[in-house]
């Protein structure tokens, strides 16, 4: 077994036992920690697949920023754990077995039937031109601005959309509704303290 | 050489794991993580695929989905304050007044 092999399988693992992590905790601030190390650990299977670039943007945009936007509003929420899921639908069980077998199926037909043996990559230090290896700043900045600089364009104006919105979506506009949530924060607290004296 | 099969393997199982996190959870932050989740496992097969090529084209299309992430995850969010203001819960079965 090659030193590739023990990295794939370990960050696989690490990937798959934390992403088990983010949906079993009960508490989303554990989640969050969950999904960053599968974030992480995502970022270091990148590097093995010659995407240094995409790593790192992995982790400062991902790991940094994103991750930060959703631990931020957890804590500004000052969420609670959630009580007992409710189990209403109960025949998505009987739904989930059959789509389970057939992705199942489908990924052994991928694994065992397609040949999925990758071309050669020519060494960095023979190669010449930085933007004829794969991943690296040249390469990507190469192809972005010339065949795909309209989606990169598109990505821009949906960025500029998405703040505005997200801007008039969070504001608070009227003293009710502050009012209204500093009710909601003050019940929150009493339950809490009468929860303790039940304890006591 | 891992062969990139396995990145396969693991990316579908990943994407799994979202999907059964979104079935089974009732947090709507939580939710969302799953959402990334399987927008993660889709990238790690997107780059697998621009390996397996030679191409960038791949590599491209994961840096799009990641600002599609980023776009989401600031309206989402932004969605899920106003919802806690109006409805004082995180829990998504109480937010059903759209629902016949």
């Amino acid at each position: 077994m090659e030193f590739a092999h023990i990295l794939f399988l370990a960050f696989a693992a690490l990937a798959v036992v934390a992403a088990f992590n983010v949906i079993l905790q009960r508490n989303p601030i554990y989640s969050a920690i969950g999904l960053i190390v599968v974030l992480c650990s995502l970022a270091t299977l990148f590097l093995t697949l010659n995407a240094q670039f995409i790593s790192a943007m992995q982790i400062i945009v991902y790991a940094g920023a994103i991750m930060v936007l959703f631990v931020f509003v957890i804590m500004l929420l000052n969420v609670r754990s959630e009580e007992a899921r409710t189990d209403k639908q109960k025949y998505l069980k009987f739904l989930a077995a059959p789509l389970f077998l057939a992705l199942l199926a489908e990924v052994i037909a991928v694994v065992r039937y397609v040949n999925l043996t990758p071309q050669p990559l020519p060494s960095a230090n023979n190669a010449g031109d930085p933007s004829t290896v794969l991943g690296t700043v040249e390469n990507i900045a190469h192809g972005m601005f010339t065949n795909y600089v309209i989606p990169f364009e598109a990505a821009s104006v949906l960025i500029l959309m998405a703040i505005v919105g997200s801007m008039l979506l969070a504001r608070r506009e009227k003293p009710e509704e502050i009012a209204r949530i500093e009710k909601a924060l003050t019940r929150q607290q009493e339950e809490e303290i009468s929860k303790e004296e039940v304890a006591a | 050489m891992v062969p990139l099969s396995w990145y396969l393997a693991l990316s579908a199982v990943l994407f799994t794991i979202g999907v059964v996190g979104v079935l089974i959870q009732r947090n709507v932050i939580a939710l969302f993580m799953c959402i990334e989740l399987m927008l993660n496992a889709v990238n790690l097969s997107l780059i697998a695929f621009s390996r397996l090529h030679n191409d960038v084209t791949g590599q491209l299309f994961v840096f799009i989905v990641m600002a599609v992430a980023a776009a989401e995850a600031a309206v989402g969010l932004a969605i899920i304050i106003s919802l806690f203001r109006n409805r004082e819960t995180l829990n998504v079965d109480e937010a059903d007044l759209l629902k016949l």
